[in-house]
């Protein structure tokens, strides 16, 4: 199966989305990406127990931290699917992807580069 | 029974009869009008009056200032004193201020919690409880000295009371919370408003067991609902209140414009039975912005004229 | 442990506004246990304050660090050859912590990244209660072990009030009635006796009332 999604999505493989923890998101948000989601497995089906309701909330509150610095907290998002599901999985990316069109770089951006 | 202080409320009981006594609650301003107008009303059928201090944790003119108002007006004041506002040495400074008028009954309560109020972000204070507060008046009044030690001169003569909820939780401690009252000084008790008798008469057997009611003056306290709205809000959202589904239909069962009747109806009804409850010394009429009926209550369960009017 | 949060991020912003050089500061006590000022959280605010003032585009230096104890002399020290680098530091230590690093580096403003709430314990992870307030002359043999002091909204001594319903407290449905505690545990004690001593009237000079307290243990000073 060949399914498209924007090249611009780098996929990070963590053994569960419950591994990814408040700073990893916004870490990857202040070295310059425009948005993070994570894919985890369907609630009520994580192979670690609940890893992926633990990441659900993490999500929340990257969200909530990045609107109360004046960010758009949707950012960052959290998806569900059952490892089977390849074209959920290219559904998702095309969304999120379509989603941060709409939003627009990364507003830190041009702070980044006059650092640089 | 002999008296310990020149309180006409402790010479009724002294004597034998049913004491009645009312309360009113001060303005929310300075208009003593206001009380002037209460006092008229409940002046002829009723011992004593109690008045209220901040009550709900609503800034009110004080407690004390409308005591002295009623004493000069004639009336007999109970001061009602929380321990949610003052701590000990203004208590103690407020209890000489009330015995410099010739105050003579004192009610010390705990206060309900600031947050029900209009000054919820202020601070409590409960540098003393209210079973402490007895034990404070008592001290002045027999011991003739201040918490600190030092003498009083002209100790305050107070008729010491406290307050009863025969139905708070838990209820297993409702009796030795009252023996407990009456071991910190407690002469006289005014009971939370009665609609569940059933319950209260158990509360009472539980009293007369342990002897209790030969060692303080119980006054049961009673409020009559002005309608089915009223009783259903004291059902559901006054914390340790007790009202039966079955008063609360006798006066949703009447049409609007009789229930105000029905409720005074109710409440002559409670005191009736209440009068045969052994143990039972007398009543506290709580008629809230209501006082204009007390005479009628009061009338309606027999208990007028007053002794000594 | 002492539990506190963290203030709303607005009003920390406010704080560092005019710095430029900011060294968030973390605490390897209380305040990590209660998630509310260890290294994890420093390193979450950190970054989201650069992001914050990035956005702004300005560019400030905010770093993170996190000391065993911001409450003990010896691992303040640890700051000092550094300290001169920063304009403030965002301290997420107790009050106590915060306190004392300010009073050891007098030229640097220390500000508070949280709000102190009480002495408690952990019921479960996100959930923190209260249990001492510290009134410096402990009754818990009197009451159960349970306090009526830090538990009861009206500290009261001899409880329950009249407000006391199905175990709950007046002014919330959610607060256990200290007194239904004490008198539940008093009774699994075979100690209800215990529940009808007057207590008597406390002496608060113990407690904040006396003035600012302190413990001296000459056998231990060196």
């Amino acid at each position: 199966m060949r399914l498209d999604y924007s090249p611009d999505i780098k996929v990070i493989r963590v053994p569960c989305t419950g591994k990814v923890d408040v700073i990893h998101i916004l870490h990857a948000l202040e070295k310059g990406a425009d948005g993070v989601y994570l894919v985890g497995c369907l609630e009520g089906d994580c192979h670690f127990l609940h890893g992926n309701l633990l990441a659900k909330k993490r999500v929340q509150r990257a969200r909530a931290i990045l609107e109360s610095i004046g960010m758009e907290g949707d950012r960052v998002r959290m998806y569900n699917l059952s490892s089977g599901e390849a074209p959920q999985f290219a559904q998702y990316a095309r969304e999120m992807d379509e989603r941060i069109r709409e939003l627009g770089p990364n507003p830190i951006k041009p702070g980044l580069s006059s650092a640089a | 029974m002999s008296v310990k202080t020149p309180s006409r409320l402790e010479k009724v009981l002294a004597d034998g009869y049913f004491a009645v006594t009312t309360e009113c609650g001060p303005p929310r301003g300075s208009d003593l009008g206001e009380i002037t107008r209460k006092a008229e009303y409940v002046k002829d059928h009723v011992d004593a009056v109690n008045v209220t201090d901040n009550q709900t944790s609503v800034t009110r003119l004080c407690s004390l200032a409308c005591c002295i108002h009623l004493k000069q007006m004639g009336l007999e004041p109970v001061l009602q004193m929380v321990t949610r506002d003052r701590n000990r040495i203004a208590l103690q400074s407020d209890i000489l201020g009330a015995a410099g008028f010739d105050i003579h009954n004192i009610l010390c309560l705990s206060g309900d919690h600031q947050s029900f109020g209009d000054s919820a972000q202020g601070q409590n204070v409960h540098d003393l409880d209210s079973m402490q507060l007895l034990q404070t008046v008592r001290r002045m009044r027999d011991e003739g000295t201040f918490l600190g030690g030092d003498t009083i001169n002209r100790p305050p003569e107070m008729f010491t009371g406290a307050a009863a909820n025969p139905f708070a939780d838990p209820f297993e401690i409702r009796v030795p919370r009252l023996a407990k009252k009456v071991a910190a000084g407690a002469e006289f008790i005014q009971t939370q408003c009665i609609y569940n008798l059933d319950k209260f008469e158990e509360w009472m057997k539980g009293i007369r067991d342990r002897g209790l009611h030969e060692q303080v003056a119980i006054l049961a306290g009673l409020t009559p609902f002005k309608s089915a709205g009223m009783a259903r809000f004291m059902k559901n959202k006054v914390p340790g209140m007790d009202v039966p589904d079955d008063v609360v239909k006798r006066m949703a069962d009447q049409p609007k414009e009789k229930q105000p009747e029905e409720g005074i109806k109710i409440c002559i009804e409670s005191m009736q039975r209440l009068k045969e409850v052994e143990g039972v010394s007398g009543f506290h009429i709580m008629a809230i912005e209501w006082e204009q009926k007390v005479p009628e209550l009061v009338e309606g369960a027999g208990l007028h004229p007053r002794p000594g009017a | 442990m002492i539990v506190a949060e963290q203030k709303p991020i607005q009003e920390i912003i406010e704080e560092i506004r005019g710095d430029h050089s900011v060294l968030i500061l973390g605490c390897n006590e209380c305040v990590t246990v209660c998630e509310a000022g260890g290294k994890k959280e420093v390193a979450v605010l950190a970054s989201a304050l650069r992001m914050h003032f990035m956005q702004q585009g300005e560019q400030k230096q905010i770093e993170e660090r996190t000391l065993e104890r911001q409450c003990d002399q010896e691992y303040l020290e640890e700051l000092r050859d550094d300290i001169d680098r920063y304009d403030s530091v965002l301290s997420l230590a107790c009050g106590a912590g915060i306190q004392f690093t300010a009073e050891k580096y007098h030229a640097t403003p220390v500000y508070p990244g949280v709000n102190t709430k009480f002495i408690g314990v952990t019921e479960e992870r996100g959930y923190w209660t209260e249990r001492c307030q510290a009134c410096g002359q402990c009754v818990l043999a009197q009451t159960g072990g349970i306090c009526p002091v830090s538990r009861c909204a009206k500290r009261l001594f001899n409880g329950p009030c009249g407000g006391s319903t199905q175990g709950k407290c007046e002014i919330n449905p959610e607060l256990d009635c200290a007194w239904q505690l004490i008198i539940d545990r008093l009774k699994s004690l075979n100690q209800l006796e215990a529940y009808e001593v007057l207590a008597p009237i406390k002496d608060w000079s113990t407690d904040r009332d006396g003035g600012p307290r302190n413990v001296v243990r000459e056998d231990v000073e060196s």
